[in-house]
């Protein structure tokens, strides 16, 4: 199987406090990898770093076999920014605020990227349509976010990556805005997603769910990896920090 | 001098104010879209530059300004000052005037747009340049709306200030006429077409400002 996403020894700090100390992973064509931990543990900044939002102060990412960035005697130096551009296409990214854009549609928001992409109009909204129908949306199409319910939302924004047809989409939390009825409806899609063997990396807090639909999974504290596996493995660790993790939030 | 005379030597002053009006507008709502990202600029040289440019345009009167822009030619350089420089002059101290004003009013709209979004659009595949023109800027217009409003109110009653170098708007002419027939009426029917004037921006200003409403922010 290919690997699309490497990640090799990756170190962030913000104002000499050290988020991330040599984090290293690997996915696969068709994985999908959870990353649990507590808050201010470095998952949500690993997945920035993964998905250029931040720069990585030393490492290596590396898509699909192409180095956005390069590790060089310590310090991450990125490609070219038409190459990161050309790279920024193999992956997605849920945010956990949706970050729709209010003055468009829902068509509008799903559409305009795609023709920027270079799509026409007719192709971008056949897509757009048929994610609207996968979705549950096709009624919602010509309304603006600010009508849509918090999980109505988060689908269109999933609906919005997908329409650009990454081989990697990132989750940030992308169910901790949502009550528990909508956090269901959007976990709903990502179970599908994952059946349709989408490559995925989702920074979640929904344990059961990490446990049930991962390939694989990295439980981060401190800006470190403590331990990772597979869900049977992680899930049954004497790693008593990680039992504990786990077990408050299954309680 | 009759009412109807009056009024119509007023009116021709009205055709001054609304030009006054109508082009400090078409230059300094732009223009303080440019000084503000120039306030905005990574480079400090730039951002401070700037930053001293606004603090002078609203730290001193708008008269003195039209003052020194009129005069300035003639007092710096010697050059002979035409009759048709005055109502440039006059355009020229408003349109730095108020895009000073303008630009402080875009930038605390485009900072208050939420990081979100430009991380969303970066991630979509939008180059800066379409971030900014198709994300961003919708998104600010329609915040700085209000504050906006504010401005253009204060700038129908700040064309008088012209009057400063004569210039033949309606304040001026009020006066002139006022203190000819030793009269208050012709500066309260002057007041009387200000206030007027103003209903009318803000009818238009709330007409836009509903046009956004299709949308929250």
């Amino acid at each position: 199987m290919n690997t699309y996403l490497q990640m090799n020894h990756i170190r962030k700090s913000f104002d000499g406090n050290e988020v991330l100390r040599d984090i290293s992973l690997t996915v696969a064509e068709g994985q999908v990898v959870s990353i649990i931990g507590p808050s201010g543990s470095g998952k949500s900044t690993l997945l920035r770093c993964a998905t250029m939002l931040e720069t990585m102060d030393a490492g290596d990412l590396i898509y699909l076999g192409q180095y956005a960035a390069r590790d060089e005697g310590g310090r991450s130096v990125y490609a070219p920014p038409a190459e990161l551009r050309r790279i920024r296409k193999d992956f997605g990214l849920v945010f956990q605020n949706f970050n729709l854009f209010p003055h468009y549609s829902v068509r509008k928001n799903i559409t305009e990227p795609q023709m920027l992409a270079g799509r026409s109009r007719e192709e971008a909204e056949a897509k757009a349509e048929e994610l609207l129908r996968k979705l549950g949306l096709s009624d919602k199409a010509d309304q603006y976010p600010c009508q849509l319910s918090g999980g109505q939302q988060q689908r269109v924004s999933i609906a919005r990556a997908l329409a650009l047809e990454p081989k990697i989409l990132f989750f940030d939390e992308p169910t901790s805005a949502l009550d528990p009825e909508l956090t269901a409806e959007v976990l709903r899609v990502i179970r599908e997603l994952a059946k349709q063997h989408m490559t995925m990396i989702i920074v979640t807090h929904e344990m059961q769910f990490a446990r049930e639909l991962s390939d694989y999974i990295i439980f981060m504290e401190h800006g470190l990896i403590q331990a990772e596996g597979t869900p049977a493995e992680l899930f049954a660790t004497d790693n008593q920090r990680v039992r504990d993790f786990i077990g408050r939030f299954q309680a | 001098m009759s009412l109807l005379t009056v009024i119509g030597q007023l009116m021709s002053g009205m055709g001054m104010t609304c030009a006054i009006f109508f082009l400090t507008l078409l230059f300094s709502l732009p223009l303080g879209l440019v000084v503000a990202l120039l306030r905005m600029h990574r480079n400090k040289v730039i951002s401070v530059i700037t930053r001293v440019y606004i603090s002078i345009m609203r730290g001193t009167p708008l008269m003195l300004q039209v003052i020194v822009v009129y005069f300035a030619p003639y007092y710096v350089f010697r050059v002979q000052i035409s009759q048709s420089y005055r109502f440039a002059a006059v355009i020229i101290a408003f349109v730095l005037n108020y895009a000073a004003y303008f630009a402080e009013i875009y930038r605390s709209g485009i900072q208050s747009v939420p990081q979100g979004q430009y991380e969303a659009a970066q991630v979509l595949g939008y180059s800066h340049s379409q971030t900014f023109l198709r994300i961003i800027v919708p998104q600010v217009w329609k915040r700085v709306l209000p504050a906006v409003t504010n401005e253009v109110v204060t700038l129908v009653k700040d064309t008088s200030l012209s009057f400063a170098i004569a210039e033949a708007e309606m304040f001026t002419i009020a006066k002139q006429i006022s203190s000819k027939v030793a009269s208050i009426w012709p500066l309260l029917a002057a007041g009387l077409f200000y206030y007027i004037f103003n209903l009318l921006v803000v009818l238009v200003c709330s007409r836009v400002e509903k046009h956004y409403s299709y949308y929250k922010i």
